[in-house]
């Protein structure tokens, strides 16, 4: 089948996890003829090298100043210009935010079908079939897309790996952007104050839960999390308390996360908090009740208070990786 | 100013989630249903722009079964003004497009200036349905929007992405907007609310009836079944000793055996 695979720029550089897109959609493609990418924005095309040896032999890039800043009626219409010259049966992205603000515009805009947050992903036929997570993980849907009409699939970060084959010599074919129709402008992008990676894509979490207790208590996990290079999450307890910020929640209303550790403190795990970390590969829980339901799904846990735990780990992990 | 609220029925953030023996569906005999928590922004944005302007109506609107009657008049009690429920029988396998076709047609019919919806719902967690409305209006949207703020005919919002960036725009209206947490608190319906409300206008649609193609809602997306996610392998949880042997030994294994320190 003919894939196509967005590759997404941030900060004027090819995000990692296009790299998983890339792998997905080479196996998908068997082949570096039937593999195409699209770059989208200002200075786009001369990244387009970068892509050599990750399976596609043509990469659609619209390069222009216009492009400079991220806007859904401009990107829409530059893929939309690559998914014409190229005419995929799958289109392929990653389930960011930008992924799953263009997919389902593109989708409905070319009537095809659209799959969202894969964590599995086959070709079937001339579509796709594969596994998506709902109700945050709770359970999983075994989805597929009718072939007759061109597909769009996003995949979850950080499940897939990004293997390079060395196909592929990746050509620069130009495609252009449509003028902005005005009805929305970007005013500006405001960088995030925080150098730590997005929830979503941290590969180490740290989060607190209402046994926190305040605000100010979260500097106990602020200071483990500088030592292994950890985002601090929260539970939605604490959120709702107001001792961390709504953008920290994880959970069915916050993020899903599937770091390689997630360290819970002070975290009773209730369902929903449990649904949106569950996928964690190594679960460290700290918790004064031993009852306490997020043991169930730890692999390794300690009963005890946090404020004695944190402490002494955040110690001992600075002596290992001294 | 006509203001519209799309809002869905979803199941408890607290509910479990139980399978059907043969997999093919989910079990919705015990569990209890809410608005989608993300709607509940939604409807509060729609609320307080209303009241900002002194003048307009906001109409809260779903497609679904007929349970969901109930959840609209709680939005009608929170202080909207007409409730509208597209039902959804005979039309329970609709992809999520076939379900923005059905509420596209209703918004045009409805002569909408300005949707509000959850930026995604929390069952299927796609964050499809108010983008793809807007696609099929010719319409703008932004979608997690934590703030808004309408001057005449354009809206200054910000959009949350990733790591704490935030993207900021102009809409001109009409357009789609996705609600966020943080965007407002959702205000509890008053008692004189609750009263009111089932006293408000309320219609019962079918997606014909609003304007919709019937014949072009065939889904392309199907679910085959549905499975649990993988359990657990238990885990080592330490108690009662001294905690500083407890931590050595959990970084020993997150060393040794996890591997992942």
């Amino acid at each position: 089948m003919k894939v196509l695979v967005f590759i997404e720029l941030r900060d004027g550089k090819i995000k990692s996890s296009a790299h998983e897109a890339l792998t997905v959609g080479a196996k998908l493609a068997g082949g570096a003829a039937n593999l195409a990418a699209v770059l989208v924005g200002q200075a786009s095309a001369g990244l387009a090298g970068q892509l050599a040896g990750w399976g596609a032999d043509t990469i659609y890039a619209a390069d222009s100043t216009d492009l400079a800043l991220y806007n859904i009626q401009t990107f829409s219409g530059a893929v939309e210009a690559a998914i014409k010259a190229f005419s995929p049966n799958v289109v392929l992205g990653v389930a960011s935010p930008m992924g799953r603000d263009l997919f389902p515009r593109l989708a409905a805009r070319m009537n095809g079908a659209i799959l969202t947050d894969l964590t599995a992903i086959e070709a079937s036929g001339n579509g796709i079939s594969g596994t998506k997570p709902m109700y945050s993980g709770k359970c999983l849907a075994e989805v597929a897309t009718d072939g007759s009409v061109i597909s769009f699939a996003t995949i979850r970060q950080n499940v897939f790996p990004a293997n390079k084959s060395g196909n592929g010599n990746a050509t620069v074919t130009p495609v252009s952007a449509p003028a902005a129709d005005g009805k929305i402008k970007t005013i500006e992008i405001r960088k995030g104050k925080s150098a730590k990676p997005d929830l979503t894509e941290a590969s180490v979490i740290i989060s607190g839960g209402r046994a926190m207790g305040n605000a100010d208590n979260f500097k106990v996990l602020v200071e483990c999390a500088d030592v292994i290079g950890a985002t601090v999450g929260a539970s939605r307890a604490a959120v709702d308390s107001g001792y961390a910020s709504h953008e920290m929640q994880v959970g069915q209303t916050g993020k899903t996360v599937n770091p390689n550790l997630y360290i819970a403190c002070g975290i009773s795990g209730s369902i929903q908090h449990m649904a949106g970390m569950r996928t964690s590969k190594i679960i460290v829980a700290v918790n004064t009740d031993k009852e306490a339901p997020i043991f169930g799904i730890a692999s390794y846990g300690i009963v005890g208070d946090l404020f004695q735990v944190v402490p002494l780990l955040t110690q001992k992990f600075k002596a290992l990786l001294k | 100013m006509k203001i519209l609220v799309l809002i869905k029925q979803t199941p408890d953030t607290e509910a479990k989630i139980r399978l059907s023996s043969d997999g093919k569906s989910i079990e919705q005999g015990d569990v209890k249903f809410i608005i989608n928590p993300y709607d509940e922004f939604a409807i509060e944005e729609a609320l307080k722009l209303k009241e900002k302007l002194g003048t307009g109506e906001v109409v809260i609107a779903s497609f679904g079964s007929d349970s969901a009657k109930e959840l609209i008049i709680k939005g009608l009690a929170m202080g909207g003004d007409r409730g509208l429920l597209i039902t959804s029988a005979g039309l329970e396998g609709t992809d999520s497009l076939g379900i923005a076709r059905v509420l596209s047609a209703a918004i045009k019919t409805e002569k909408a200036d300005i949707v509000f919806c959850g930026k995604q719902a929390i069952d299927d967690d796609n964050m499809h349905v108010g983008t793809m409305a807007a696609e099929l209006l010719g319409w703008p949207h932004v979608n997690v929007i934590t703030k808004f703020d309408l001057n005449g005919a354009t809206a200054r919002v910000e959009r949350e992405v990733e790591g704490g960036q935030v993207e900021i725009y102009d809409v001109t209206l009409p357009a789609v907007f996705g609600t966020h947490k943080s965007l407002n608190t959702p205000r509890y319906a008053s008692l004189p609310g609750i009263m009111k409300a089932k006293k408000k206008p309320f219609d019962i649609k079918s997606p014909a009836d609003v304007g919709a193609d019937v014949g072009s809602l065939k889904a392309k997306v199907t679910i085959r079944g549905y499975k649990y996610p993988p359990e657990k392998p238990k885990g080592q949880v330490f108690a009662g000793e001294p905690i500083e042997a407890m931590v050595d030994k959990v970084v020993k294994l997150l060393r040794e055996e996890a591997k992942v320190i």
